[in-house]
């Protein structure tokens, strides 16, 4: 179950975020709506995000250290950054994700 | 369908237990930890919770195939491998084989941000996941408290906590769960109200700069279990917990004697010797050759050919050579055979539990005949006296259940009023008591061995000297005095006396026996002189009667003339 959106013109590079989720919980549902609504506000066109289902595929929560469900994974640009939760909180989402929202004006 | 095992439980249904394979808990836990249930193990740093869920994994596929799942929230799998190998556990293997899976959860609570609700289903996908492909029937999770650093949010924490264990309790997988030791309460978070069945506390107490580890059982719902504190050792072969005394007194007891290397002490006892598989103990004060009888009694054992453990806490196995061939004991020869191992070491090498499972080891590895220890009293430097009485019990128990006859010595000090009393107050454990003595009389001090109590068979009463020769310990002819035995140069002196009283007895009865002589003649004599009296009497008498019977004859004669000459007229 993958949503990936085609990078368009960039600033500098692609942000690749996943979303971990375990079936469609209103947790899970609730925050892959928040991240698409931030994303396409602040990084309209490049990013990538990837949404992970672990009841299909448990083998890979391993990988990401994940635990929390849902867990946000920035992997590009490093440093891995982790947020847990249904990403209600923009600001912290922001903070957490390094996204400054000036320039996305 | 019932099957026979079912109706053979004489207790009626028990809580079903799994193994641990840990060596002694399953006997304290009376099977095992509950099934399908977890328990929690806690223990302050140090105390080798981490291993015992090693340990418990390894043993669950080694010994009883059942594949487990590791959860390590402080070290990663490779550190956990390496940790272990020098136990013997090969990690890597055994998850090449299928049958372990490692899972190392790393929270780092600088990567992760919190915003808004989330739950823990990860963790349980990880862990379901990881328990399915293998078929995991252990599952070990490391220090689960990692969990409250890296999630702030302490309710969530809390209640996905409370559901974990339930969860794996629908798993159906044994589970064990360590934690860190709180202050004042078992673990620091609490994790002791979520685990409700089994709480195992581990406990790493120093007492006199000596470690001690100690296991406790502070809860186990549904079935009986040890309630004291029991001693465990981290050994090259993992977790060894020592129950402090053996549920039952019944060992195999045998009929068989065993010689103890002196042939007239032997002479001492009803049945020529201890029975084989009891404990023996010599007590004596310093110098009283206690170390030369225990190296007699090893020296007869390797002798018949059988294999004997000589533990020395005092001397090194060179010196205990050469004083014994001093004494005409040529240990080394037996040592070449192979028959005697001497292990000597200081008591303050190990903490007790460490010696007593070296010995254990030794013992189970090599199955000698006899052990001697010499001596048990310096253990006491190593643990106050409860400790090592236990360890002692211990020790003496696992020797009788294996059949194996053991002979301690232990120092008595001289001073002491209660001289029958070891400071170990083991005497009431052993089989068989010697006590060596000072007998000191004027100016000197002589050795002297008696049989306190030897349970089983009649045994002299006596006080026996002894004197350590070049031909080993021979012990002296019991001389009595009037102030009681005597011993050394008044023994000799007494015989002296003796001798010189037997003399003057010998003449007196010769002097006698032949004023019996005399006399018998003398009176011989007599007879002869009365006896010739008696005939000349005898025979005057006879003249006079014969004089009297011609008398009447003439006479009767006479009176008939005289008629006849009458008669015509």
């Amino acid at each position: 179950m993958e949503t990936p959106l085609a990078p368009t013109a960039t600033e500098d590079e692609t942000w690749e975020l996943r979303l971990y989720v375990a079936g469609q919980t209103v947790k899970s549902v609730t925050a892959l709506a928040n991240l698409k609504s931030y994303c396409e506000q602040h990084l309209k066109g490049r990013y990538k995000l990837e949404v992970i289902d672990l009841l299909v595929h448990p083998q890979l929560a391993a990988g990401d250290q994940i635990l929390a469900i849902p867990t946000l994974v920035r992997k590009v640009p490093v440093p891995i950054r982790k947020i847990i939760g249904d990403l209600s909180n923009q600001e912290r989402v922001l903070v957490g994700l390094d996204i400054r929202p000036a320039e996305s004006k | 369908m019932q099957d026979a095992a079912t109706y053979s439980a004489p207790l009626g249904p028990q809580l079903p237990k799994t193994p641990t394979g840990i060596d002694g808990l399953d006997e304290i836990t009376e099977g095992g930890l509950p099934q399908g249930r977890p328990t929690l193990v806690c223990g302050s740093a140090g105390c080798g919770k981490t291993l015992m869920g090693v340990e418990f994994l390894v043993r669950g596929i080694l010994e009883y195939d059942e594949p487990g799942v590791l959860m390590a929230f402080e070290e990663t799998a490779d550190e956990l491998a390496a940790n272990v190998t020098s136990l013997g556990f090969d990690l890597q293997a055994l998850q090449d084989q299928g049958k372990l899976r490692l899972d190392h959860v790393h929270i780092d609570r600088s990567e992760i941000e919190e915003t808004g609700e989330y739950d823990l289903e990860g963790l349980f996908i990880r862990l379901g996941y990881a328990i399915d492909f293998i078929g995991a029937k252990r599952v070990v999770l490391d220090t689960i408290e990692a969990l409250f650093s890296g999630f702030p949010n302490q309710a969530i924490l809390r209640s996905e906590i409370r559901r974990l264990f339930r969860w794996l309790k629908d798993k159906g997988v044994t589970t064990i769960i360590t934690a860190e030791r709180g202050e004042g309460s078992l673990t620091r978070q609490g994790l002791e109200e979520y685990v409700s069945d089994c709480v195992i506390l581990l406990d790493n107490r120093v007492i006199e700069q000596i470690t001690t580890r100690r296991l406790r059982i502070v809860k186990y719902r549904g079935s009986t279990h040890g309630t004291n504190e029991y001693p465990y050792l981290i050994t090259e072969e993992g977790i060894s917990v020592l129950p402090v005394t053996s549920l039952k007194l019944a060992h195999e007891v045998s009929d068989e004697i065993v010689s103890s290397g002196v042939p007239a002490l032997d002479e001492m006892f009803g049945r020529r010797g201890f029975f084989k598989g009891s404990s023996i103990l010599v007590t004596g004060t310093a110098g009283t050759a206690k170390t030369t009888l225990a190296a007699a009694f090893a020296a007869e054992i390797c002798r018949s050919g059988k294999r004997c453990l000589f533990f020395a806490f005092e001397e090194s196995p060179q010196q205990l050579v050469r004083n014994m061939r001093s004494v005409g004991l040529d240990l080394n020869k037996y040592q070449e055979q192979g028959l005697l191992h001497i292990e000597a070491s200081r008591p303050t090498l190990n903490g007790l539990e460490k010696h007593l499972v070296t010995l254990h080891k030794f013992i189970r590895d090599w199955q000698p005949e006899a052990v001697v220890i010499d001596p048990i009293s310096n253990l006491i430097t190593v643990g106050n006296i409860t400790e090592v009485r236990s360890m002692l019990t211990r020790l003496i128990d696992f020797l009788k259940v294996n059949n194996i006859t053991a002979l301690f010595t232990s120092l008595i000090s001289g001073r002491n009023i209660q001289q029958e009393m070891t400071e170990e107050g083991v005497s009431s454990l052993v089989d068989t008591w010697l006590s060596v003595r000072d007998l000191e009389g004027v100016g000197e001090r002589n050795r002297g061995i008696s049989i306190l109590k030897a349970r089983g068979m009649a045994h002299s009463n006596q006080v026996r000297e002894f004197l350590v020769t070049d031909e080993g310990i021979r012990l002296l002819d019991v001389v009595i005095g009037p102030t009681g035995i005597v011993t050394g140069a008044s023994r000799l002196t007494q015989q002296i006396k003796e001798q010189a009283e037997a003399l003057a007895n010998q003449q007196e009865l010769e002097r006698k026996d032949r004023e019996l002589e005399r006399k018998r003649r003398v009176l011989e004599a007599t007879i002869n002189n009365l006896r010739t009296e008696f005939e000349s009497v005898e025979e005057e008498l006879r003249q006079i009667n014969h004089d009297e019977l011609m008398r009447q004859q003439a006479l009767r004669y006479n009176r008939q003339n005289i008629a006849g000459s009458s008669s015509p007229e």
